[in-house]
């Protein structure tokens, strides 16, 4: 996928301006908070689980090669094939090399962002391979020529309104007067005209939540069940996967699924949890003949062991999104590629480069809710900040800013001429706006007063002030 | 993808500051592996009775929408059937999967149920399955695949019946991987897994219009789960 | 002097300490009047407030990647602050910079990293100093209105300063307390960010207005003046009757003294 996040105060301006992305966002920040506030409280154990989360994690992260190595042995061992690619390029060829060993024709796919970081939709396309995506969110943004907004509910950027006038665009067999003004008639279209494709397919290929190093295992959690349906009726099973979500055992795989839905929904637990391990058994009577699991790196490998491995914790829950206030005025598109939000703005840097994404780390205010919902810990201001810091040796920010920044260094670091230029910023200023106590303009402060008055300074600065009390004090 | 494969492992080991896996400083991954341990356990559901983790059972899976009926015995589930079709408006068809703890069941005190036995059709509207747990800790069932449960009857469906013995209620998701465990060794000598693992809970839904919740998205729009009481287990 | 604080008994602080006031950059510039307030509320505790030479925290610094600059500084700050028993600063931003931060700064040179730790453990906030380690009980204060309460980010989320106002506040004489639905959304102020990215820093700092007039309070207070300055900015200009205020004003009874944020000299 194409990043435009070069462009993001273009995308955000565009976003802030949107009346039906903005109604959509105003749903989000009104509902999902408080849905994962409501389930956290319900469990006590929460708190803790987190830290076990973490640690989980972490021991996987010291023992990737190791747990990746069992993995593939146990797939093996079950009859699948593991395929390790190094970058997006060679996932996207092993996955058209498997679909046309298998003559597929059409391929239905569970939602899976791997799916989304290399490409593959237009590659089978192009390839004259149809997929079909079946999870209703990305069913949708399908339909629109669009990409997901959020990495677990795609289409929450679109209003009811749109989504109806998208079916009504392309079920043209269907009667054009019939209702759609409910979420309900749009879902029960949706279910019927997914049946039937889910039963043609040739292919499934689904995402993974976790893999399993124990068992060779791969899990994916869904609540409307089309990855079921996606990997158990077709020939081919193929799981996308990057090297990081794997767990080492069907435990540790619980705890982290205790953490999940909480955090992404404020379920207690996804509608299907589903663990599949290879391909069907000889003795089944359903299941796919066969079962690969691509292992993809695309960068992986190399955050390993710098300042960015904790974002190799993330579970793809989606709460940082859900509880940030930049994400809740801008949208996912605004953020330009496929990973957005919190996670984005330290993930993105990493996978399409610091000169590209540099906007993401840098529009945020650090106020850290994001990290106060992550089931995993993962400290995100810290990294944004890492990356920041990235960029400054860099020399990447404009260099308006870094001359402000350089003159302001210079003051601070000298006190004496600090506290002059205080007092006398004090004065002028003060002086100025005492009559009306604020600003509606000033130069050099587009950016505030754009949209704000600046309160105007008191006329003295303390410094100033406390040195003539302290004098007065000596005095008496 | 052998090059692939080595690249990634180097890169992997380099940033481990290591050239295998095998040696000592993975010994705790492979201590963790062999035993498996459950971590931390909410005490939720550890800390009840068989009765309690069947009232808790009853009331998460009724919260995410399912519905849930205890009856007495395998005797009682045609009858329960019955009454549940009539009250949905239902036709008295269903597939039931050829499944030993469905063995028992004596459909033909229902004669007015038409019941086949066997793998899912799309034309099919209700399917009966047996499974393999209930997790009081989230009204979670835990169904495996295997010749005489095929997965897709799970999920085909509109209507997918489960029938849930009371001694299979269990606390949590840890308590099922052991009985899975031990069940499978004592089968085949040792653990392979099935190969699909579901956990259902509740009827299929979807949240992705405006985030308002809609059942029946794509798997089945109703759940209905016969708990039965004072069945031994089948030899 | 009088004291207008009451002090539980089980105060664990030796009557007299000494208290550096960080005073901070944006109260030095825009409103000393904070500054008064903390050195009174301070001293009708108990301790000893000095002001020793100081310029920034060098959060700006941190926060734009310049991890050489903020170290300098930070050197700067510690050793201007030697010889005080704490530091006390009214901001969670800056007390969160040097309590948290600065460890992080130097966490990868042992030479000064214990030194800095001696340091930061002595730095509070404010509002939780007064609270949780003077152990004030209740501040003798009059304000006249109904207020909303905005928690500040860092002040929040780094340093755990959520209780300690509130309860301060509701022992205020004539002040109805509102509860602010989103007190905990940041109001978009994020230092740099919000003449880095002012529309969203617009968007963001509209909402919270709108939350504030929608619970009828016709005050609003916090302990950041950064994040006053943001709001106080937005509610005039969108028309708003909000009066604008440093949490520690309204505790130190000085409220009478000075107009809120942004107003005319006239208005009270």
């Amino acid at each position: 996928m194409q990043a435009t996040s070069h462009a993001f105060k273009e995308n955000a301006r565009h976003a802030l301006g949107d009346p039906n992305l903005q109604a959509a966002l105003g749903i989000l920040k009104r509902d999902f908070a408080g849905r994962r506030g409501a389930a956290v409280a319900r469990l006590p154990e929460f708190e803790a689980l987190r830290d076990q989360g973490r640690a989980i994690k972490d021991h996987v992260l010291e023992n990737l090669d190791f747990y990746l190595e069992r993995f593939e042995a146990k797939v093996s061992e079950l009859g699948g094939q593991v395929h390790w690619c190094a970058n997006a390029e060679e996932a996207r060829a092993v996955v058209l090399a498997i679909c046309r060993g298998a003559g597929a024709r059409t391929v239905t796919k569970g939602k899976s962002m791997i799916s989304e970081e290399i490409g593959l939709n237009e590659h089978l396309a192009a390839n004259g391979i149809e997929p079909v995506e079946t999870d209703l969110g990305e069913y949708i943004i399908q339909l629109r020529h669009e990409t997901p907004s959020h990495i677990i509910a795609p289409a929450i950027h679109l209003v009811k309104e749109q989504v109806a006038e998208t079916f009504r665009d392309a079920h043209r067999h269907l009667d054009p007067a019939r209702p759609l003004a409910e979420p309900r008639a749009l879902c029960d279209e949706a279910r019927a005209h997914m049946r039937p494709r889910f039963l043609a397919a040739d292919v499934g290929i689904t995402g993974a939540n976790f893999l399993i190093a124990e068992t060779g295992s791969s899990i994916i959690v869904t609540n409307e069940g089309n990855g079921d349906l996606t990997q158990n009726l077709t020939r081919v099973h193929i799981v996308l996967a990057s090297l990081e979500k794997i767990v080492p055992t069907l435990e540790d795989a619980s705890t982290l699924l205790r953490l999940l839905a909480r955090s992404a929904t404020g379920q207690e637990f996804s509608t299907y949890t589903t663990v599949s391990s290879g391909p069907r058994r000889s003795e089944d009577t359903d299941g796919p003949e066969a079962y690969h699991v691509i292992l993809l790196d695309n960068g992986r490998s190399n955050m390993l062991g710098t300042e960015f491995q904790d974002i190799l914790r993330c579970i793809r829950c989606g709460a940082c999104f859900n509880h940030c206030p930049v994400y809740g005025a801008v949208g996912g598109h605004a953020y330009g590629w496929v990973y957005g939000g919190p996670m984005g703005s330290v993930l993105t840097p990493q996978l399409v480069g610091i000169q590209e994404a540099g906007n993401l780390p840098n529009a945020s205010t650090f106020c850290g809710r994001c990290e106060s919902v992550c089931p995993m810990k993962i400290p995100l201001p810290k990294m944004m900040r890492h990356w920041r810091e990235r960029e400054f040796e860099r020399h990447l920010a404009p260099g308006r800013y870094r001359a402000g920044l350089a003159l302001w260094a210079f003051a601070v670091k000298r006190p004496a001429l600090y506290r002059a230029a205080s007092a006398l910023a004090a004065s002028v200023l003060g002086r100025a706006g005492r009559a009306r106590g604020r600003f509606r303009a000033l130069p050099l402060a587009q950016g505030w007063t754009k949209g704000r008055d600046l309160p105007a300074p008191e006329g003295k600065s303390f410094m100033t002030l406390w040195a003539e009390r302290e004098k007065q004090r000596k005095a008496s | 993808m052998t090059d692939a494969r080595e690249q990634i492992l180097g890169n992997l080991r380099r940033s481990l500051k290591r050239t295998t896996s095998e040696g000592p400083e993975t010994e705790a991954a492979r201590t963790r592996l062999a035993e498996h341990r459950p971590n931390l356990i909410p005490a939720r559901a550890a800390s009840l009775d068989p009765e309690g983790r069947i009232a808790l059972f009853i009331e998460m899976a009724r919260e995410v929408a399912a519905t849930v009926d205890r009856i007495a015995g395998m005797d009682a589930v045609p009858g329960a059937v019955a009454d549940y079709l009539a009250q949905h408006n239902l036709p008295s068809e269903l597939v039931a999967t050829p499944d030993p703890a469905l063995e028992a069941i004596p459909w033909h005190e229902r004669p007015t149920l038409a019941i086949r036995k066997g793998i899912v059709e799309p034309s099919d509207g209700v399917g009966i399955t047996a499974c393999f747990a209930g997790i009081a800790e989230t009204g979670t069932l835990m169904l495996l695949s295997g010749p005489e449960s095929p997965t897709r009857n799970n999920f085909l469906p509109d209507t997918h019946i489960v029938v849930l013995r009371a001694d299979q209620v269990i606390p949590t998701y840890e308590e099922g991987w052991m009985r899975l465990r031990t069940m499978k060794t004592l089968q085949t000598g040792h653990f392979t897994m099935p190969r699909t693992v579901n956990f259902i809970t509740g009827p299929s839904r979807t949240a992705d219009i405006e985030l308002k919740i809609e059942l029946g998205a794509h798997g089945p729009r109703r759940l209905h789960i016969l708990v039965v009481d004072d069945e031994p287990a089948p030899a | 002097m009088a004291h207008t604080s009451e002090i539980a008994s089980d105060g664990n602080v030796a009557p007299g300490a000494r208290v550096g006031l960080f005073v901070t950059c944006l109260v030095d510039l825009f409103r000393p009047s904070v500054g008064f307030a903390a050195v009174k509320l301070l001293e009708d505790a108990g301790c000893r407030v000095e002001v020793p030479v100081q310029s920034c925290c060098g959060q700006p610094a941190y926060n734009s990647g310049d991890r050489a600059d903020t170290k300098a500084i930070a050197l700067q700050v510690m050793r201007s602050f030697v010889g005080c028993d704490y530091v006390v600063a009214p901001s969670g931003s800056c007390a969160g910079m040097m309590r948290i931060h600065y460890p992080e700064l130097f966490a990868d040179e042992p030479g000064f990293l214990p030194d800095v730790q001696r340091f930061s453990e002595r730095v509070y906030e404010l509002v939780s100093f007064l609270s949780d380690v003077l152990g004030v009980e209740r501040v003798i204060a009059r304000y006249d209105g109904t207020a909303a309460y905005h928690d500040a980010c860092s002040g929040l989320r780094e340093l755990g300063v959520r209780e300690q106002p509130r309860k301060l506040l509701r022992g205020v004489a004539g002040l109805a307390l509102k509860e602010l639905p989103g007190a905990d959304v940041c109001c978009g102020f994020g230092g740099t960010f919000c003449v880095k990215y002012p529309d969203i820093s617009e968007r963001m700092v509209s909402d919270k207005i709108a939350d504030v007039m929608a619970t009828g309070a016709d005050t609003l207070l916090a302990g950041d003046l950064g994040c006053l300055l943001n709001m106080a900015g937005r509610a005039s200009r969108a028309g708003r009757k909000l009066r604008v205020r440093h949490v520690a004003e309204v505790l130190a009874d000085m409220a009478q003294t000075t107009p809120p944020i942004g107003a005319a000299a006239e208005v009270r």
